[in-house]
C-alpha cells in the first residue's frame, strides 16, 4: 500500500523495549520491597497482636462449675445436697422460630406456662449463644422422648447438670435459705470470674451467708475451637475446686421435735447451748419448701405463699418483733438488785395497781385485785405488774436499756445469717427521733414489764436467756460448727464471747434463777399450770405480749375474755426457759402468736431434748430442795392463769 | 515405543542441528529452558506441601492438583515446541476466534441467567478469558513488530480496543481478577513498546476521573469489596472479614511461622479461601517471614528469568510477548500478595503455581512454555 516503506529501526526497537524492561524491573523491585516491608509490618511487628488475635479466635476457655458444698446438722445428717438433673436447655441462636419450636417441643415433653415464662425471662438476661434451661427435672422417659427426636430441634438439647436439693423441704427453710438463679442485682456484685459458670447463688440463710466458702471455685478447660464454634480438642483443664462441706450446730432432730411442737401455730423457738452460743434449733413457723425457688417458684405458687395469711416467708425467729412482755422481769429485777435500788427481801403491797405521785392515771396490774405484799420472789414467780412498775420507776429508763443492751437486745446478734432485725430499746433519744415526742415518766414505768416500744426477736430472747444462764457469759449465737474443705479436715468454729455481765454480787443470779425455776415449780408461778412438772430443773419466765389493748371493764381473771376476741388479736405467748437450772445445757425461747401455748410447746422440746437427747437422770434431791425452797418463799401467793 | 522414537527422533535432530551449530544441548533441543524449569519446579513442590497443609491434609485436593500439574506441564512442553513464528503467524486468528468464545459464553451466561466463565467441550471446561491472557499479548506484539516504534496515537486507540473489549466481556461475567490481568497483559505489552509517559499521565489522570463511572458499573459485591479494601472493620463478620483473619493469619506467623500443619487460621477454618485465593496467608502463618520471603524469591527469580528472556530475544514479537507474560506473572502474584496482606483490595486472582485450581495454572504453564519456546528457539547470530 505504501509507497515509501520506512526501514525498520530493529537496533532502536530493541533498545527502546530493553530500556523499558528495565524500568519495568526497577518497579517490580519497589513493589516487592513494599511487599516485604508489610510483611514485617505484620509478622514481625504486629506479631504479638496478631497473635493474641489469633489465639482468640481458635482458644476458649470454658469455665467449669465447682460443686457446691454441701450442708449437714451437727450430727452428719445431710441438709442441702446436689442431686443430678436432666434439663432441656435452648441456645437461643441456633432456634428460627420460637412460637413453632416449643409448640412441637411441648408435644413431647410438656412445658408449663411457669416453664416458658421462667425461660423468656432468662432469654432477656442471657447472650444468645449461652444455653438456657427451659425445663428442668426432666423425667427418664421425657429423656428418653427427646432422645429420638433431637434431629427435630436444632438449638434443643437435654443436659445433665447439678441441683441443689433440700431433702427435709420446708423443714430447715427459714434456717438453711434456698439458692436460686443469679439475678441482674447480684451480677454485679459477684465476682464474674469465678461465677462464670455458675447459675445459681445463695438467695437467703445459709446458703447466702456463706456463699464464698459454699461456693468453690470455678475450673476451666482450654478448648481449640474451629471457625463454627465447635471444640475441636481440649488442649488444657484446671480442676475446679469445690465448695467447703458445711457442719452446722443444728441438731436436726431437736429441730423436727420444734417443728412438731409448732405444728399449726404460728409462731417460732429458738433453741441455744448456753455455754457456746450454737444454734441447736431455730424454727419460724409455717414455713415453706425451699426445693420450689431452686427451679424457678412459678408466679402461683408465689403468690400463694406470699398472701397465705399465716405468712409462711416471714422467718419469725429473727424478724419477727415482738414486746417482750413479762419475759422482761428477770433482767430488772437483776438491775434493781446490782444497782441496789431493790434487796432481795424488799416488799410493797399490790393493791392491783400502781400510781405515780402528783398523777391520778392508774398503772394496773395484770391481776385486778393485786398481788398483795410482793417481794422479790413473788414478784417473779406470779410476775407482779405492780412491782416492776415501781422498780422500773425507781430505776429510771437509763439503767433499764443498759441491762438490756448487755444482754443483746435492741442490736444485731451477730449470728451468722443475714436477715435478722436488731429489735428496739426504747430511749428518750429514739422517742424523740422516730416518734417526735417526748419521753414521759409512764413510758418508764410500762418498759418494767416489757410493753411499749421495746421489741425483740425470738433469737434475742433466746440469747438473752442463755447469757442469763450462763451467768452473764454472753455469747454470739451461731449456726456453723465446723467447715470442711475438701479432701481436708474439718475446722471446727469456736465460740465467741461478746462480753461478760458482771455484777456487784455472784449471789444476784442465784436469786434471780432460784426465782425462774419457782416459776414452774411454785403452784402460784405463771408457768406451773402450762409448763407442767419436769423430770428435770427448769428456770423459766413467761410472758403475754398485749395484741390488742383492753378495756378497762374487761379483766385477765375473765378466762373468756380473749376467746372471745378474733384469733389475730389474740394475745402473744412467750416462754423463755433453761435447762436443767444448775448446770444449763438449753436455752430456749418460745413465742406463740395470738395463742397461748408457749409454756406446753417448750415442754415437749426440753423433754425430748433433755430425756431422750442428752438421757438426763432426774435429780430428785435437787429438784425437791428447790422446789421446797421456792415453795416456802413463794408462800401465800394465789393462782395464776 | 513411542516414548523410544520420541527421544530417537530429538536424538536425531540434536544431532543434526549439531552441524548447523543451532541447538547446542539436549534441553535446548527439546526447548526447555532449566532456569525457568527449575524456579517452577520449586514453586509447584512448595505449592503441594502448603497446599496438603491448607486443605486440612485433604490427600484429594494434593491428588487433584498433582494432576492440574501433570497436564500443564505437558500443555508447557507442548507450547514450548511451537517455534515463535508460528504464535506470529497465528496471533490474529486466535484472537478472533477466543473473541468468538468469550461472546458465546457472555451470550449463555445470559440465557443462563447467572454467572459463567468457562464452555462444557466434552471432556473439560474452556474458559476462554484464560486463553485470552496470552491472545491479548500476542496480538499486540504482532501488531507492534509489524509497524513503526514508538507508538502513534492511532495505533495505541487501537491497542485499547483489543484489551478493553475482551477486558469488559470478562468483567461482565463476572470475573473482575481475570479482567485486571487481561488489561495488565495488554497494558504491559504498550509500555513494553515504548507508550510515552506523558500519554501513561494522561491515562492516570483519566483513571482518576473515571472513578465514580467505574463505581457506577461495579457490581455491589465489588464495591463492598473496595469498601472493605479502605476499610476492612467496617463489617468484620461481612465482608471484611476475609481480609482481617488473613491479615490475623499472617501476623500469628510471626519470623518462622507456627510451623507445617500446625496453621490455625487455616486449619479451623477462620482463614476463609485458605487453599485458593488465600493460600499465601496459609503460608506466612506456617512458615512465617522468612517463609513468606523465601517464597517471594522464588516468584522473583521466575521474573527475573523472564526479564533476561526478554532481553534476550531477538526481535520484536518475542522481546514483547517475553515481556509481556513475564509481567503479567508479576503482576498476579503481586496482586494476590497485596490482597492477602490487605495492600490492595480484594480481587479474585489466586497466587499463581500455588493456589488450588487447574484453570489458571494451564494458562501459566503455556505462558511459560512460550518463554520457553521463546529462549530456545533463538538463532544464534554469533559462534
Amino acid at each position: 500500500m505504501l509507497k515509501r516503506t520506512p526501514i525498520k529501526n530493529h537496533v532502536q526497537e530493541i533498545q527502546l523495549i530493553s530500556q523499558r524492561c528495565i524500568i519495568m524491573l526497577v518497579g517490580m523491585v519497589f513493589l516487592v520491597l513494599l511487599l516485604t516491608l508489610r510483611l514485617g509490618y505484620l509478622q514481625l511487628s504486629k506479631h504479638a497482636l496478631y497473635n493474641t488475635l489469633s489465639n482468640k479466635n481458635s482458644l476458649d476457655l470454658i469455665p467449669i462449675e465447682p460443686t457446691r458444698g454441701l450442708i449437714y446438722d451437727r450430727n452428719g445428717v445431710l441438709l442441702a445436697e446436689n442431686i443430678p438433673v436432666f434439663s432441656l436447655d435452648v441456645i437461643p441462636f441456633e432456634v428460627d422460630n420460637y412460637p413453632k419450636a416449643l409448640a412441637e417441643i411441648a408435644k413431647i415433653i410438656p412445658l408449663t406456662d411457669t416453664d416458658i415464662a421462667q425461660f423468656q425471662k432468662q432469654l432477656k438476661q442471657h447472650r444468645r449463644f449461652d444455653e438456657i434451661p427451659l425445663k428442668l427435672r426432666l423425667s427418664e422417659a421425657e429423656v428418653a422422648k427427646f432422645a429420638e427426636n433431637t434431629y427435630r430441634f436444632p438449638g434443643f438439647l437435654v443436659k445433665a447438670r447439678l441441683i441443689r436439693h433440700y431433702p427435709f423441704d420446708a423443714s430447715l427453710s427459714h434456717t438453711l435459705g434456698y439458692v436460686g438463679r443469679i439475678n441482674i442485682d447480684e451480677l454485679a456484685d459477684i465476682d464474674a470470674t469465678n461465677y462464670s459458670a455458675t447459675n445459681y447463688i445463695g438467695k437467703l440463710g445459709i446458703e447466702k451467708y456463706y456463699e464464698d466458702e459454699l461456693h468453690g471455685t470455678v475450673g476451666y478447660e482450654q478448648v481449640e475451637n474451629d471457625a463454627s464454634g465447635e471444640p475441636v480438642r481440649i488442649l488444657n483443664q484446671i480442676v475446679p475446686i469445690p465448695g467447703k462441706n458445711l457442719y452446722l450446730t443444728l441438731d436436726s432432730k431437736l429441730q423436727f421435735v420444734a417443728e412438731q411442737a409448732l405444728e399449726g401455730m404460728r409462731g417460732a423457738v429458738v433453741i441455744i447451748q448456753p455455754k457456746t452460743g450454737e444454734i441447736l434449733a431455730m424454727v419460724s413457723q409455717p414455713s415453706y419448701d425451699p426445693n420450689l425457688f431452686v427451679s424457678g417458684i412459678s408466679n402461683q405458687d408465689f403468690e400463694a405463699l406470699q398472701n397465705s395469711p399465716n405468712r409462711p416467708l416471714y422467718n419469725r425467729a429473727l424478724r419477727g418483733l415482738y414486746p417482750l412482755a413479762s419475759t422482761i422481769k428477770p433482767y430488772i429485777a437483776i438491775e434493781g438488785l446490782d444497782s441496789g435500788v431493790i434487796t432481795p427481801s424488799f416488799s410493797l403491797f399490790d393493791p392491783g395497781w400502781y400510781q405515780l405521785k402528783n398523777s391520778d392515771h392508774l398503772f394496773h396490774d395484770w391481776r385486778h385485785h393485786g398481788h398483795g405484799t410482793v417481794n422479790l420472789l413473788k414478784a417473779i414467780v406470779s410476775s407482779c405488774d405492780t412491782y416492776f412498775y415501781d422498780l422500773a420507776a425507781k430505776l429510771g429508763i437509763q439503767r433499764i436499756d443498759h441491762i438490756l443492751s448487755e444482754f443483746g437486745f435492741g442490736e444485731l446478734s451477730g449470728i451468722d445469717v443475714d436477715e435478722e432485725l436488731p429489735g428496739v430499746i426504747s430511749s428518750p433519744e429514739w422517742k424523740r427521733t422516730t416518734k417526735g415526742v417526748p419521753w414521759y415518766l409512764g413510758d418508764t414505768i410500762i418498759s418494767g414489764i416489757g410493753q411499749g416500744y421495746m421489741q425483740a426477736t425470738p433469737l434475742q430472747l433466746a440469747v438473752a436467756v442463755a447469757t442469763l444462764a450462763n451467768q452473764g457469759q454472753h455469747f454470739t449465737p451461731h449456726l456453723l460448727l465446723k467447715e470442711q474443705e475438701p479432701g481436708k479436715a474439718a475446722v471446727s468454729q469456736s465460740p465467741i464471747l461478746i462480753n461478760k455481765v458482771e455484777l456487784t454480787n455472784n449471789n444476784y443470779w442465784n436469786i434471780v434463777i432460784s426465782a425462774m425455776q419457782s416459776v414452774i415449780t411454785s403452784p402460784n408461778g405463771t408457768g406451773y399450770l402450762h409448763f407442767g412438772h419436769p423430770a428435770y430443773s427448769v428456770a423459766a419466765k413467761t410472758g403475754t405480749a398485749q395484741v390488742y389493748t383492753k378495756q378497762r371493764n374487761e379483766t385477765d381473771e375473765d378466762v373468756n375474755a380473749q376467746s372471745r376476741l378474733p384469733e389475730k388479736l389474740r394475745d402473744h405467748s412467750l416462754f423463755i426457759a433453761f435447762a436443767p437450772a444448775e448446770n444449763p445445757q438449753i436455752a430456749i425461747a418460745v413465742v406463740v402468736e395470738n395463742s397461748k401455748l408457749a409454756p406446753g410447746v417448750a415442754r415437749k422440746i426440753m423433754d425430748f431434748y433433755l430425756l431422750q437427747e442428752l438421757k438426763l437422770t432426774p435429780t430428785p434431791n435437787n429438784l425437791t430442795s428447790v422446789s421446797k425452797n421456792s415453795e416456802k418463799n413463794t408462800d401465800g401467793l394465789h393462782a395464776v392463769s | 515405543m513411542a516414548c523410544m522414537l520420541l527421544v530417537d527422533g530429538i536424538k536425531n535432530k540434536f544431532k543434526k542441528r549439531e552441524m548447523g551449530t543451532q541447538y547446542r544441548t539436549f534441553l535446548q533441543c527439546i526447548h526447555i529452558d532449566l532456569p525457568l524449569l527449575i524456579g517452577i519446579l520449586l514453586l509447584i513442590g512448595l505449592g503441594l506441601f502448603i497446599l496438603y497443609s491448607a486443605s486440612n491434609q485433604n490427600p484429594k485436593v494434593v491428588e487433584q492438583q498433582i494432576l492440574h500439574t501433570g497436564i500443564a506441564f505437558f500443555v508447557m512442553f507442548a507450547f514450548a515446541q511451537i517455534p515463535p513464528t508460528s504464535y506470529q503467524r497465528w496471533a490474529p486468528w486466535v484472537y478472533i476466534v477466543i473473541m468468538g468464545l468469550l461472546l458465546a459464553v457472555l451470550i449463555m451466561g445470559h440465557i443462563g441467567k447467572g454467572a459463567q466463565r468457562w464452555l462444557n467441550i466434552g471432556i473439560f471446561r474452556l474458559q476462554p478469558s484464560e486463553i485470552m491472557k496470552l491472545s491479548i499479548p500476542m496480538l499486540l506484539a504482532w501488531h507492534f513488530h509489524n509497524i513503526h516504534l514508538p507508538l502513534k496515537s492511532k495505533t495505541i486507540l487501537f491497542s485499547g480496543i483489543i484489551i478493553f473489549i475482551p477486558a469488559l466481556f470478562t468483567a461482565k461475567q463476572p470475573d473482575l481478577g481475570t479482567a485486571i490481568l487481561l488489561v495488565v497483559a495488554g497494558s504491559s505489552t504498550l509500555l513494553l513498546a515504548g507508550l510515552s509517559w506523558w500519554f501513561i499521565g494522561v491515562i492516570i489522570t483519566l483513571a482518576g476521573l473515571g472513578t465514580p463511572i467505574l463505581w457506577y458499573l461495579m457490581h455491589d459485591y465489588q464495591r463492598q469489596r473496595v469498601l472493605t479494601f479502605l476499610n476492612p472493620e467496617r463489617d468484620p463478620l461481612g465482608s471484611g472479614y476475609h481480609i482481617i483473619q488473613s491479615k490475623i493469619a499472617i501476623g500469628s506467623g510471626g519470623l518462622f511461622g507456627k510451623g507445617w500443619l500446625n496453621g490455625t487460621q487455616s486449619h479451623l477454618h477462620f482463614l476463609p479461601e485458605h487453599s485458593t485465593d488465600f493460600i499465601f496467608a496459609a503460608c506466612g502463618e506456617e512458615f512465617g517471614f522468612i517463609g513468606s520471603i523465601i517464597l517471594i524469591i522464588l516468584f522473583m527469580f521466575i521474573v527475573l528469568r523472564g526479564l533476561y528472556i526478554t532481553i534476550n530475544a531477538q526481535d520484536t514479537f518475542t522481546r514483547l510477548l517475553a515481556g509481556s507474560l513475564t509481567l503479567t506473572f508479576f503482576v498476579s502474584f503481586f496482586v494476590n500478595m497485596g490482597m492477602v496482606t490487605g495492600i490492595l483490595p480484594v480481587v479474585g486472582i489466586p497466587l499463581p503455581l500455588i493456589s488450588y485450581g487447574g484453570s489458571s495454572m494451564l494458562t501459566l504453564m503455556a505462558s511459560f512454555g512460550i518463554l520457553m519456546s521463546i529462549q530456545t528457539h533463538r538463532k544464534l547470530l554469533t559462534t
